[in-house]
């Protein structure tokens, strides 16, 4: 987030954009609602009736896949009509011209065609958000998990700086990380293209920096991605991973392929607190601990670090993660593991990460910092780009329509769509232990539509099966109108109707998300009685 | 922002201007009786608990609906103001069921401490029977309704607090009660189970399943989302029994939802957890020691070139975690196929 939930409240206009707030971030979701409820204007873009769409002003139903259209729509009424910031695009930004000269192939009748959203909805929305300052927008997977994420991305961005909507409290370009601490793992160097710090592997300065630091000889060319790791194991080029706490059997796209990939390794390691569907499948399983049972930080969707405290002994012999990696590394060999407790490791990662140069534990007693926090004295930055974007000026980028990379057809009609509930968490290692969350939700509902679940005969619970190009899943239906009509929805959190089975894994060719925001599915009725 | 001054029991008070007679009072440490009164809430004036003598003020307003001004003389503890505590206490514990020993709600009901704070011994008016059934529907907690006192905190809570707005109050009179929509059983209604209404819940109307308290806390911070909500782990006998929210933080201020106030303690003492390293021998995962386990890792990542292996780190890990593993990966394995699963 360039902004803090604490600055939600301040907002004057709000747009959430493939967010289901309430779902997968419930207390910003307060957050936002409380804002509402003091008068702050809501403009809701979803395809499915989330609950925000009772708090909204406007709500705009575009089709899975059309949101560069719809906001390069919102973008051109807001120019058309002279609502956009022409100082802030003049001080702060450049290449506007080539990006309003881009909105000329939004005709906004064809958006309204592209994206299924009324025009008149486009223009209340457009105004809403340029006339109600500060706005904010809040995004999640919705955007990313889309083979054209990055361009979502951008789209949102361009919105932003269009309206001068960045920089001052209750403004801003929020994305909402999902998982505890997704923000904190790529921070801290778990992507194969940057350090810690984000600090690109092909630099040669910065290589020489953490040769130097860590006493080794580094490689230059950037690394692969989970998916490609998994594609790489197929293949039999990668002989051997080791993975930590994460469970890719079940989380990556076309599940089938990453389990056999996984099964071909000559060597699996996995530490995770369970045995999961992934650790089922290792050579070596280490037991690490959960979060009450070890002493770190985690970092907030707000980039703010906190501790993790721990609070009990781990059952067993079940050990920390970083005492089990740290182990590993001495034995191999390497002088660098010696660290004797967490507080350490910041330390080392404070010297190499300027954005984190200046946590500490001992500062971190008193509440959480917001990188970035360069040194001691600094007390952390709450907003960012107050002043000027990472790279001076922000850049207009123009954009067009790309389809989705798979669409509906006569074989398969329905398009799927994925996401998370609020009572479990990503693919419930920890959430489906808790028998109460399973009261709420136990297995996997396939969100249909009336209108289509008449059409193929199904009823509310029957039981189908939904098919895509690579798999087929079984579940039961839930009919509602939450999803419309062509549209079904599934979570991805239950190992008996593996979702991921189903998605496609076309990817961002920059951001490398896979596209799970969109595929193609035929439902049918499940025969009880052949089985 | 402009202060002003005001004379509360004699003692002088400094606050903003805005504030109200009560939250001034509760600055200066002077213990006003309230049952419906919350920090987060909006004022409501229903209890009528907090009345106080305001001179130059006709009548006896309440002290969580009137606005401080400078100047202000205020007493908090007349016979006057007494006499309408007693009597609205006495018509809310008419028909309590004054259990209190064996109540879940026992030294922690507020309703408990007014009564004590004004000397109440004995009840005034007789007992109208009228028992309600248990509502136990809700894995997590339970709405008995025989202890409400109809202050609505819930009900403002759901409304003012989560904008879930899952109850209200329904029916008049005797009858009058906390109801979902259709009064229906709280697991049929659309109730997400935050729990909020139930940590504002005065008495013991609204008490989570779990009943034991804990000996200690320990501030943490959630392990289910990004948002990353700060929490107190509440431990008995080496077990966690408890999570509160921690009021005093920007980014939850203290609230939680389902996952982090009640999904923790079952995953963390699950009986399925993994307690030892495991080593596959004959197909199957068998235990085996650290020391092989450990030997085991450093021999098998060993054999393989920079291209041949690859480390998947952890977006449920702690940073330290992460980064100890990617510097295995890239200082010791040589590769930079280094990824989680951030775009999943
Ligand atoms: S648990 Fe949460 S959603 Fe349910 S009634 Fe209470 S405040 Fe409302
Ligand atoms: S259930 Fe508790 S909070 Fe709700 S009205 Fe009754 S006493 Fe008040
Ligand atoms: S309590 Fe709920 S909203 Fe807060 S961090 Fe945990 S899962 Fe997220």
């Amino acid at each position: 987030m360039t902004n803090t939930i604490s600055d939600v409240g301040d907002a004057a206009g709000i747009l959430a954009i493939g967010t289901n707030t309430t779902e997968a971030h419930p207390v910003i979701g307060f957050e936002i609602k409380k804002a509402v409820r003091k008068g702050t204007k809501l403009i809701v873009a979803n395809p499915r009736e989330i609950e925000l769409v009772r708090h909204a002003d406007v709500w705009l139903r575009h089709r899975p896949g059309t949101d560069v259209t719809l906001l390069m729509g919102l973008c051109r009424v807001i120019v058309d009509e002279g609502l956009a910031d022409a100082s802030f695009i003049a001080e702060r930004t450049e290449n506007f011209d080539s990006f309003k000269e881009s909105l000329q192939n939004f005709d906004l009748d064809s958006v309204a065609q592209t994206t299924g959203v009324p025009r008149k909805k486009i223009d209340e929305a457009a105004r809403l958000y340029a006339t109600n300052a500060p706005a904010a927008i809040f995004y999640a997977m919705g955007i990313a998990q889309h083979s054209h994420g990055t361009d979502n991305v951008i789209a949102v961005a361009n919105l932003a700086m269009l309206t001068g909507n960045i920089g001052q409290p209750g403004s801003g370009v929020n994305p909402l990380r999902g998982q505890n601490n997704v923000q904190g793992a790529c921070d801290v160097g778990a992507l194969p293209n940057v350090y810690p710090g984000y600090q690109a592997v092909t630099s040669e300065a910065i290589q020489k920096k953490f040769e130097a630091a860590w006493d080794c000889s580094l490689s230059a060319k950037p690394g692969l991605t989970t998916t490609e790791i998994i594609d790489a194991a197929h293949r039999g080029q990668i002989k051997a991973v080791y993975i930590m706490g994460e469970n890719p059997v079940l989380s990556e796209p076309q599940a089938r392929h990453a389990e056999e990939a996984l099964r071909k390794l000559e060597f699996l390691l996995v530490q995770d607190i369970f045995l999961t569907e992934t650790a089922r499948l290792a050579h070596l399983v280490l037991p690490g601990v959960t979060f009450a049972e070890k002493d770190g930080t985690f970092t907030n969707t707000e980039r703010r670090v906190q501790r993790v405290r721990k609070a009990i002994e781990p059952p067993g012999d079940a050990r920390p993660d970083w005492w089990i990696t740290c182990q590993i590394g001495r034995k191999m060999g390497d002088r660098g593991f010696t660290f004797t407790s967490p507080p350490r490791i910041m330390e080392e990662i404070a010297r190499l990460t300027p954005s984190y140069g200046g946590i500490t534990y001992r500062r971190l007693e008193k509440g959480g910092l917001q990188w970035p926090c360069p040194t001691t004295e600094h007390p952390g930055t709450p907003i960012l780009h107050t002043e000027k974007f990472t790279r001076g000026k922000g850049q207009f980028v123009p954009l067009e329509y790309k389809p989705s990379a798979e669409s509906p057809n006569n074989q398969y009609p329905l398009l799927l769509t994925t996401g998370r509930s609020l009572f479990q968490y990503h693919t419930g290692t920890m959430s489906r232990k808790v028998k109460g969350l399973n009261v709420f939700l136990g297995e996997e509902l396939v969100e249909i539509n009336p209108r289509d679940a008449s059409a193929l005969g199904i009823a509310d619970s029957d039981v189908v099966k939904v098919i895509s190009r690579r798999g087929e899943v079984t579940a039961k239906a839930k009919v509602t109108a939450v999803s419309p009509a062509g549209v079904v929805y599934m979570t991805f959190h239950f190992a008996e109707s593996p979702t991921n089975q189903l998605t496609n894994p076309a990817i961002d060719p920059i951001a490398k998300v896979p596209e799970f925001k969109v595929c193609a599915v035929r439902i049918e009725k499940k025969d009880t009685r052949l089985d | 922002m402009e202060t002003i001054k005001l004379t509360i029991n004699g003692v002088e008070v400094k606050v903003n201007r805005g504030t109200t007679v009560l939250e001034a009072a509760q600055a200066a440490n002077i213990y006003i009786p309230t049952l419906c009164a919350d920090p987060d809430l909006e004022p409501y004036g229903s209890c009528r608990l907090c009345v106080v003598e305001i001179e130059k003020i006709r009548g006896l307003p309440t002290a969580c609906t009137t606005p401080a001004t400078n100047g202000m003389v205020v007493h908090t503890e007349t016979p006057a103001v007494n006499e309408v505590r007693r009597t609205s206490v006495d018509l809310l514990i008419a028909n309590h069921p004054m259990d209190c020993l064996t109540c879940r709600q026992n030294q922690q009901c507020e309703l408990q401490q007014v009564t004590a704070h004004l000397g109440i011994t004995e009840r005034r008016f007789p007992r109208t029977d009228q028992a309600f059934p248990v509502d136990t529907s809700n894995p997590f907690f339970d709405l008995d309704r025989n202890y409400c006192i109809l202050c609505a905190k819930c009900v403002r809570t759901c409304d003012e607090i989560t904008g879930i707005n899952a109850i209200d109050l329904a029916f008049r009179g005797y009858s009058a009660r906390v109801a979902t929509f259709g009064d229906k059983p709280l697991i049929e209604s659309t109730c997400k189970s935050c729990g909020e209404c139930m940590v504002r819940c005065p008495v013991a109307a609204l008490t989570p399943k779990e009943t034991r308290r804990p000996i200690h806390e320990v501030k943490t911070t959630c392990p289910y989302c990004g948002v990353g909500c700060q929490m107190y782990l509440g431990i008995k006998d080496g077990q966690v029994i408890t999570v509160r929210g921690d009021r005093d933080n920007e980014v939850n201020g203290g609230h939680l939802c389902v996952k982090g106030r009640f999904g923790i303690a079952e995953f963390v003492h699950h009986p399925e957890r993994l307690t030892n390293p495991q080593i596959r021998k004959n197909g199957k995962l068998a235990e085996t020691t650290w020391d092989r386990a450990l030997d085991e890792a450093a021999a098998r990542l060993g054999q393989y070139a920079p291209n041949e292996v690859a480390v998947i780190a952890s977006a449920k890990c702690t940073n330290e975690e992460n980064y100890v593993l990617q510097k295995l990966g890239r200082a010791v394995l040589g590769t930079q196929n280094i990824d989680h699963c951030a775009r999943l």
